[in-house]
């Protein structure tokens, strides 16, 4: 098959890297050969393929060499569970220098040595949000073709999932990426499938799956291990396969996303009877002043 | 001595007067603070040691005297080499100016390239609006056939996507929908110079074979007996463009030479300004992919190119800067071996007098230790060229050299006698190269204009060769490929070697004994 370009995207914390590994050791199961390119500082996009706390990045290797140029592909390719290809690009220390040129870097530096031949899914897995244009290289042209974002039902992780949709629109105008869908990691909030649904809608795309939440992914999180490997009968390995059998039917159904605004956002959780409607004569009181 | 309108004296004498000894004197003594002499005297000598050479060759973080320029430099050389095309960088304005100046200085003409205009907002907000609005001021102020669009680090750094951007552009109506527009991410704070020439001859080769951005449908390739060219980054451009078309010419060859710029940099003074000139025809370009084969005379800045073209089933011959007779007979019996064609006795006969001017001078430059320092490929015809001589290269350095360039030329230097002395330096600098003239002393050093200041330190006489060449004048139009250039380097070198001997024979009734007429 030709090379599939995928990325996901979602608010920290969220579970990006967890439901990404999950679903890449799903993809792979069914007989596909995965590359991951994990751009987060963090790099910890890969340890549940690896059993690995977190592997050498390429920039801290780079960094340790001299220079990009230094490097080998073998030094920053490690190979993980069922053959998963795992790369991190890695970045400075919170507060310094620049995370977004050293995706560019660690992208461009696995493009020039080979790292996409040979393999039928690239994944990118991306911090928390589109802040500067390096965090967009993966959904520049002839990058990934479909962008999944991780989300639910919080309101801050909608919030993130429509500021993401921002930056897909930008690209999707002028190249060929596309919004493949947004995954809920299900946090057990008020009418979380619902809102999902909704805001899935809204963004003109569709909640591709609804996973729910289940104490066996931090049981298999402890062991570094996925869901698929550590427990492959349970209900959740299950999910797993779901969400990865949609992801791999879903190519070319990408859809340009239809962003909506701050206030749309709150009238969507006030439909839903999350947010109640805001009293205008109470902003800005204070209890002394209400109590009055 | 004062200045007077009636005698202007030059700075040369001017700055020489008791007025200006004294001031910069009194400077010195009351206001700079300056280290004694004999303090500066000590560490002077003592940067000749090996004991500071240790130390130099440990640093680590610090870089001194670079040999090498940044990419956006090597792109707007490529781009000026493409009918009416004017490069576009895409980032600040002061990185623009310096490539005009740069190019400006060796070739003594001027060199047109625009910028963007990035400042502070657009490091914020993304340099969008400075590429729509710069592409359409290039275009309608400068009327080119095409824009060659490349980066400076600040467009790099914060992460501009110029094929989303240019895109963009063309939707906005900037540009027409249909006009060329070629772009390369060129990154300064990687590779060098040559890496920029490498990245743009890729971006304008993909843009015309691969479908134009999507403006068109890729090309279907239809071989023909024709063959492509690529000079590199070449600071004799002008002479050496012409000496290979006058070659292509006498050998009957079909032939284009992908990024011709040996006319835009040697414009005549007729009274019309051309703010383009020559360059390769963009319908050349286009129809470059139906060739049988592409030649890069230099290796190491066409690297990625040179790949590109091989998938489209092109064959590729890479060389490395060839310089004198065995280096030219590979490139001709390449050509010959392409195009079928014989090399006509026109060629054959050069040879024979280029080989008969080695002849008559080799003895002055057999057994002479020789440093070089220069572009990768630069360095590797050089030395193939010097051990040709029996000369002996003994140190030879590029600070944009890397592993398998080091390897190269240990291989180049174990097939001949006169190599085995021979150390090789990668990535690393001028610096690095003055403590070597000093340890291992040479009897003559090749490289660009920089190389006068390890002249003056070092006392090693400098051989010009290279590029930039700011301080000697139309070196450039002098070509060192081909027998008739490996004739010209061969004058340049004996020219040294002859005025050296003289400096060292001119004191009447000392050294004088060896004055003599004929050399």
């Amino acid at each position: 098959m030709a090379l599939r370009q995928i990325a996901f995207y979602g608010k920290g914390g969220i579970g990006k890297s967890t439901t990404s590994q999950n679903t890449l050791a799903a993809l792979a199961e069914m007989g596909n050969k995965i590359l991951i390119v994990g751009c987060d500082p963090k790099a910890d996009s890969t340890r549940l393929i690896l059993h690995a706390k977190a592997q050498d990045t390429i920039l801290s290797l780079a960094a340790e060499h001299g220079s990009v140029e230094d490097l080998e592909l073998e030094d920053v390719m490690k190979i993980g569970y069922l053959g998963i290809k795992c790369t991190e690009s890695g970045g400075p220390e919170p507060g310094v220098g620049c995370a977004g040129r050293g995706v560019i870097t660690a992208i461009n530096f696995l493009e020039e040595n080979g790292a996409y031949d040979d393999v039928d899914y690239v994944s990118y897995d991306v911090l928390g949000d589109v802040v500067c244009g390096g965090f967009a290289m993966p959904i520049r042209e002839n990058k990934a073709q479909e962008i999944y974002i991780v989300m639910s039902g919080e309101m801050m992780a909608m919030y993130a999932a429509n500021n993401i949709s921002k930056g897909i629109l930008k690209y999707a105008n002028a190249g060929g990426v596309r919004l493949g869908g947004l995954v809920c990691n299900e946090r057990k909030t008020d009418k979380e499938y619902e809102l999902a649904e909704s805001l899935a809608a809204k963004l003109g795309t569709k909640l591709i799956h609804f996973v729910p939440r289940d104490n066996i992914v931090q049981h298999a999180e402890l062991r570094r291990m996925t869901v698929i490997e550590y427990a492959p009968d349970s209900g959740q390995a299950g999910h797993y396969r779901t969400l990865a059998t949609k992801v791999h039917a879903n190519a070319g159904n990408g859809a340009i996303p239809t962003p909506i605004t701050m206030d749309e956002l709150e009238d969507l959780l006030m439909e839903h009877g999350i947010l109640e409607q805001v009293d205008e004569s109470i902003v800005g009181k204070t209890a002394a002043e209400l109590a009055a | 001595m004062v200045q007077n309108a009636e005698n202007v004296v030059d700075h040369f004498q001017l700055f020489r007067g008791p007025e200006y000894r004294e001031m910069f004197k009194n400077k010195r003594d009351n206001f700079e603070n300056g280290t004694p002499e004999e303090e500066v005297n000590r560490v002077a000598e003592w940067t000749k040691t090996v004991e500071y050479q240790e130390k130099n060759f440990a640093r680590e973080a610090l870089t001194i005297n670079p040999a090498k320029a940044c990419q956006p430099l090597g792109a707007v050389f490529a781009a000026v080499g493409f009918e009416g095309t004017l490069p576009f960088v895409h980032g600040s304005q002061g990185c623009v100016a310096y490539y005009r100046s740069h190019f400006s200085r060796h070739f003594k003409e001027p060199t047109s390239a625009v910028s963007s205009s990035m400042t502070e907002d657009a490091a914020v907000f993304g340099g969008l609006t400075n590429m729509v609005d710069g592409l359409s001021n290039a275009y309608n102020m400068y009327k080119p056939k095409m824009i060659a669009v490349s980066t400076t680090c600040m467009a790099e750094v914060i992460g501009d996507d110029l094929n989303a951007f240019i895109k963009t552009s063309r939707e906005k109506g900037s540009i027409p929908q249909d006009y060329d527009v070629t772009f390369a991410h060129t990154p300064a704070f990687v590779g060098s110079h040559i890496t920029g020439y490498d990245n743009t001859m890729k971006g304008v080769v993909e843009y015309f074979w691969g479908g134009k951005a999507g403006l068109a449908p890729k090309l279907e390739r239809t071989p023909n007996n024709s063959i492509n060219f690529f000079g590199g980054f070449d600071g004799y451009t002008v002479g050496n463009l012409r000496e290979v078309k006058r070659i292509f010419d006498l050998i009957g060859a079909e032939y284009t030479i992908i990024g011709d710029n040996s006319d835009v940099w040697d414009t005549p003074a007729d009274g019309e300004y051309r703010m383009y000139d020559g360059g390769t025809k963009l319908e050349d370009v286009a129809n470059a992919v139906n060739a049988k084969a592409t030649i890069s005379m230099q290796q190491y800045c066409t690297e990625k190119t040179l790949d590109y073209i091989k998938t489209w089933g092109q064959e590729t011959v890479a060389l490395n800067h060839p310089i004198g007779v065995a280096g030219t007979d590979k490139f001709l019996m390449e050509v010959s071996r392409l195009t079928g064609k014989p090399i006509p006795d026109a060629l054959k006969k050069e040879r024979g007098r280029l080989v008969d001017a080695i002849a008559d001078s080799h003895n002055h430059i057999h057994g002479k230790k020789f440093a070089i320092y220069g572009d990768p490929d630069l360095c590797l015809g050089v030395a193939a060229f010097l051990l040709e001589l029996g000369a002996e290269p003994t140190t030879i350095l590029s600070t944009n050299g890397g592993k398998s360039w080091e390897k190269k030329v240990r291989e180049l230097l174990a097939s001949s006698p006169y190599g085995k002395d021979c150390e090789v330096y990668a990535g690393k600098d001028l610096w690095h190269m003055r403590s070597l003239l000093f340890t291992r002393p040479v009897d003559f050093l090749i490289g660009n204009t920089y190389g006068k200041y390890l002249e003056r330190d070092t006392g090693t006489p400098l051989i010009r060769l290279g590029f930039p060449i700011f301080d000697r004048h139309h070196l450039h139009r002098y070509p060192v490929w081909g027998y008739q250039g490996a004739l010209n380097v061969l004058v340049w070198i004996l020219d040294k070697v002859f005025s050296e001997m003289d400096a060292h024979s001119n004191v009447a009734g000392k050294t004088d004994i060896s004055f003599d007429i004929i050399r």
